[in-house]
Order: C-alpha cells, then structure tokens, then sequence
C-alpha cells in the first residue's frame, strides 16, 4: 500500500536540483470524539454570538480583527489578509547545514518523507550524500498559500523534512541557570546512576503498543451493549520520605518493583 | 468554559473530520494545548497541563508539567462589522438551547446519528495508574530519541519537598546521558515518554507510537539505489558551503505576523476600520505571555528553595 504525495517541489541546496514528492510520515490514530449535549445526545454545533445582541453571526459576515495592546480593535478584511499570503513557488531552499544537535526537540513538529519526481537519480544522490554528512539541513518552502521551515534529515535512510516552529513559539527557557549540584549526596548520586544502568536498554518504539486506544474502544463497545463498567481502582503510590532507602531497595531488587516492594 | 475549551482542542487535533466546527482562533488551530483556556477561570499565572507521580525504582515525588511551547502566529479575534467581538458559544441543534461546559460531553460516533457518551472521569478510570503515575522503567541513549516520533515538549517541576530527588534525577540522567521512558495518559489519551535532563531541568517529550509513523515501505518510497559518485559529491559541497554551527532564530520569524503587523500599524495610522474594544474584554488572547514568565518564575521558585533548605 503506497501513500498519496501531498506536495510536489524542487529541493535546491546551491545549485544541486532535487526534485521530490512530499508524503506525511504520520498516520493519526487517535480515537476521535464528538462533542454532544448531555442531555439529548446530539451533537454540538459551534457560533460566534454578538454579545451585545445576544444574536448569532453568520460565517460570512464575520471578519477579523486585531486587537491592540491599547485596547483597540483594528478590522481586517479577508481580501486585504488574501493579499498577504505568500507568493506560491515549487522551491524548497536549503538554507543551511547544521549539527544534528543545533535543532533542540522542542522545534519539531511534523515529519514529511521526500519521495523522488521522476528521475530518482538526483533523488539517490540526496539520501547518500545525508548519510555521508552527519549534518541536518535547514530549509524553508511555501506550501499551500503558508511558510514553512523544516529540518531535512535521514528517517530509516529516507530524506525526510520534519517542519520546525517559529521562534516566537518556543518559550526562552536556555535561560535557566541550573544550580550547582554540590549539596547532593554523593552516596545517592552514585546508587541513582547505578539504577539508571540496571535499567539501561536501547529505545525499541516498536515495543510500545497503544493499550489505552484499545480499552477506550473497548468501553466504548461494552457501553453500547449497555452493560455496567467499574471503574479500576490505581494502587497506591506513597511518596518517597527517605531517598537512601528508596534508592538501597531498588538497587537490591535488581530494578525490579515488584521484587523490591515485597 | 474551561471544560469545553479543551475538548474543542482535542476534537479538531483528533481528526480532520469535515463536521467538526470547533477550532481555535485564527493562527492557533491544532497547536493550543489546553493549558491555555483551562488556565483562565484559575490562577493568573498559568496551570500545569499534568500533575502526578515521577517514579525511578523506588523513589517517587510529585512532579507537574509545564508547556515549553506556545501556539504562535498572530492571535486574531473573530468580529462582528461593526468591530464588537464575538464570543463562541455551542448550542443543541436539536433544541436551539445555548450549552454550558457541563452540559456538554464526548461522543463516539457508532452509527449513523448515534453515538456513546464517555465521561473524562471514565477514561481516566482506564488506566487509573497511567493516568498519575510516569514510571520510568527503562533508559536509554539520549541520541536514540528520533525526531520523527517527537511530539511535545514540557518541562517537569517537582512539587512540594520533592527538589532533591528531582535534582538527584537531573544529576544521574545528565551523567549517564540516558533518557528515561515511560508510558502514561494525559486528557484521554496515552503517549510514551521520553524525560530527558536538559540544562538543569527535567523535560517531558510525548512520543508518536511506533504504529502512528510510517515506515518508507508503508509510503511506498522506491528502494535505495546506489548513487553516482560525481552527484554525491556535488551534493556533499553544497553541505559544506552551506555549513553552520548553529540555527539562525531570525530565518524561524513568523513572516506572516510580520506582514499582518505591519497592515495594522498602517491602518492604526489611517485610523480607518479602528474601533475601541469594549470595557469587559473577554480575556483570550494575551494569556501565553503571562504562562512564559510564569514557567520561568516557577523553575527559580521550586529549584531554587532546595538551595535554601
């Protein structure tokens, strides 16, 4: 089963030409609800109501407006907001080539594979030389009537653009100074670094399934034949008073919770 | 309505569904987190989008997460023409009855007009533990986080008496460089999680299920053929030319805000379609600059005290 492209465009590092297909790396499958009145079990509808009047405003009569820090409110029309959209181009340029580690997590947001168009031999040439470089590519495009910038990186040795936020939307939090560490207790800094390598195990996604999805399709089904559900009680979990303790048990358990707290 | 504020999130985040007629306001769509409009009728200084329980073997302490991002783009109130502000309200369609939060509930659609109400306290009684507990209990390479399953990013603070295991935690993460990961549940849906230690702090990444992304075989990429060595090589020039240490923030400005700005500066001076905004402004869009101070002012509060004690 082959995914459909979302976007065509040309990825231009320099001179060097690639053109490719965009297809989303995501497949949502969250279980998606309506919004319903309680009381009847019908959906919801949404309007804009003037409070003035009390009276509900109809889409097409509705405009935007910004507000001012002062307080006041300036109207725009959706033809003057039409004439700022960016002009459209099929150009997806490579601004610049950074360490993998310059893009902090926070940035990313939503991964695209790049698919060849056509010719793929400049296509080949792209995820070669990627894997070659260690290095992330930094690019911007206009897709649909929006600016983009994303990361071009290697996913599975596929090129792929993971879209990146805008600066303004990631909080300045660099700024935090962490405090020195001196007062921790070296005893306990020790016996923590050994629990963390008694846990230690490489990242396998694959080995992390959506049991949640499962059982709120499952209550889903049970309610709808009508039948009863109990709700599960959580163990409990008392809160550490004595970390030289926590930590000895946990070491002696080998890691193991269930051992440790028997 | 705080309540219904944050359903809406979810509804329009969780499928792309032509019916749904929630959203947020013009330039936030999807990207609200929740924190925002559950934050407004509490403290002024923002709310944690979780509280719970960080678990490491045996060591628990109470921890709250905290957005690292916020909705961007230029925040753009919906108007009547005659510039008064609208307000979003949700009414039956059956009975024309204008709802409240708490009249309002989840629906899962099972048949034509038909659905099965489900309360928040009923999916949360699912996994009653997941949906307190971030039990750690496997680490891994820092670097084996891939950027594909990323979703959000949060910032753990330790509640009450609990700095010095949570910095114990930073500490021994930092050293080993390993992220721990959990599986855990926030508002009706569950996520791996990767807690990373980062410059001091603990940080909180959701993660994508494997079966969420897909593989190149899934989109249906052609296998990898071996390149010519000549285009290789034009391309690892380009990388060269190209090469930097670091991001340059002012190509990550959101261009369209500018444009937009600067159309209503030259409307404010021409003074044309300028109104006064009424007296009781609905607050709704200024909030993200209060949750900024707020999670910096709240990482010096709680990590700072331990100092002190």
């Amino acid at each position: 089963m082959s995914a459909r492209a979302i976007w065509k465009g040309v990825l231009r590092l320099e001179d060097v030409e690639v053109p490719v297909k965009l297809y989303s790396a995501i497949e949502d499958k969250r279980v998606s609800f309506r919004l319903l009145h309680r009381e009847d079990g019908v959906p919801v509808k949404q309007v804009m109501v003037n409070p003035d009047t009390g009276k509900v405003v109809e889409y097409e009569d509705i405009q935007r407006g910004y507000v001012t820090p002062e307080g006041r409110i300036v109207s725009l029309d959706p033809s003057e907001l039409d004439e700022l959209e960016p002009e459209p181009s099929r150009d997806i340029e490579v601004l610049r080539f950074v360490p993998p580690d310059a893009i902090e997590h926070r940035w990313f947001e939503r991964p695209y594979y790049l698919g060849p168009d056509g010719d793929a031999d400049a296509y080949f040439a792209l995820a070669a030389a990627l894997a070659r470089v260690e290095r992330v590519g930094v690019a911007r495009w206009v897709m649909r009537a929006k600016e983009y910038q994303g990361a071009l990186r290697l996913h599975e040795g596929y090129p792929m653009l993971v879209t990146l936020k805008h600066a303004e939307e990631v909080l300045p939090l660099e700024e935090f100074e962490p405090r020195s560490e001196k007062d921790l207790d070296e005893k306990q800094l020790k016996m923590a670094r050994q629990l963390i390598q008694m846990l230690a195990d490489d990242f396998e996604p694959e080995a992390y399934q959506d049991e949640y999805r499962e059982s709120v399709l499952a209550l889903i089904e049970s309610k709808r034949e009508g039948k009863k559900v109990r709700p599960k009680k959580a163990p409990k979990r008392p809160r550490t008073d004595d970390l030289t303790a926590a930590l000895e048990r946990s070491l002696a358990a080998g890691g193991d919770k269930a051992a440790a707290s028997a | 309505m705080p309540k219904a504020g944050a359903k809406s999130t979810r509804a329009k985040q969780s499928s792309g569904s032509k019916k749904e007629a929630k959203g947020a306001s013009e330039g936030k769509g999807g990207k609200a987190k929740g924190a925002k409009g559950e934050g407004k009728s509490r403290t002024p200084r923002g709310r944690p989008v979780w509280s719970g329980t960080l678990a490491f073997g045996l060591v628990t302490l109470p921890v709250e997460l905290y957005p690292t991002t916020r909705p961007g783009g230029i925040s753009l109130r919906m108007i009547a023409p005659d510039g008064t502000p609208l307000s979003r309200r949700y009414f039956c369609e059956a009975d024309g009855e204008v709802l409240s939060a708490d009249e309002i509930v989840r629906g899962y659609p099972v048949g034509d007009d038909e659905f099965v109400m489900v309360e928040d306290e009923e999916l949360e009684a699912l996994d009653p533990d997941r949906s307190r507990v971030i039990d750690l209990d496997v680490f891994v390479p820092r670097a084996d986080l891939d950027p594909s399953y990323v979703q959000n990013t949060y910032v753990l603070l330790p509640g009450k008496d609990a700095a010095t295991a949570y910095r114990l935690l930073v500490a021994s993460m930092e050293e080993e460089d390993r992220a721990g990961i959990a599986t855990f549940v926030m508002r009706g849906t569950s996520y791996p999680l990767a807690i990373v230690s980062v410059g001091g702090t603990l940080r909180g990444m959701t993660l994508r299920y494997h079966d969420e992304v897909r593989s190149p075989e899934d989109v249906g990429l052609p296998e990898l053929e071996t390149a010519d060595v000549d285009d290789v090589k034009a391309i690892e020039a380009a990388v060269k030319a190209l090469a930097a240490d670091a991001l340059a923030t002012s190509e990550f400005q959101d261009e369209r805000k500018e444009r937009i700005t600067k159309l209503v500066e030259k409307r404010l001076k021409s003074g044309k379609g300028v109104h006064e905004a009424p007296e009781e402004e609905e607050p709704s869009d200024d909030e993200d600059e209060t949750v900024i101070v707020d999670v910096m002012q709240l990482l010096k509060e709680s990590l700072g005290k331990a100092a002190r004690a």
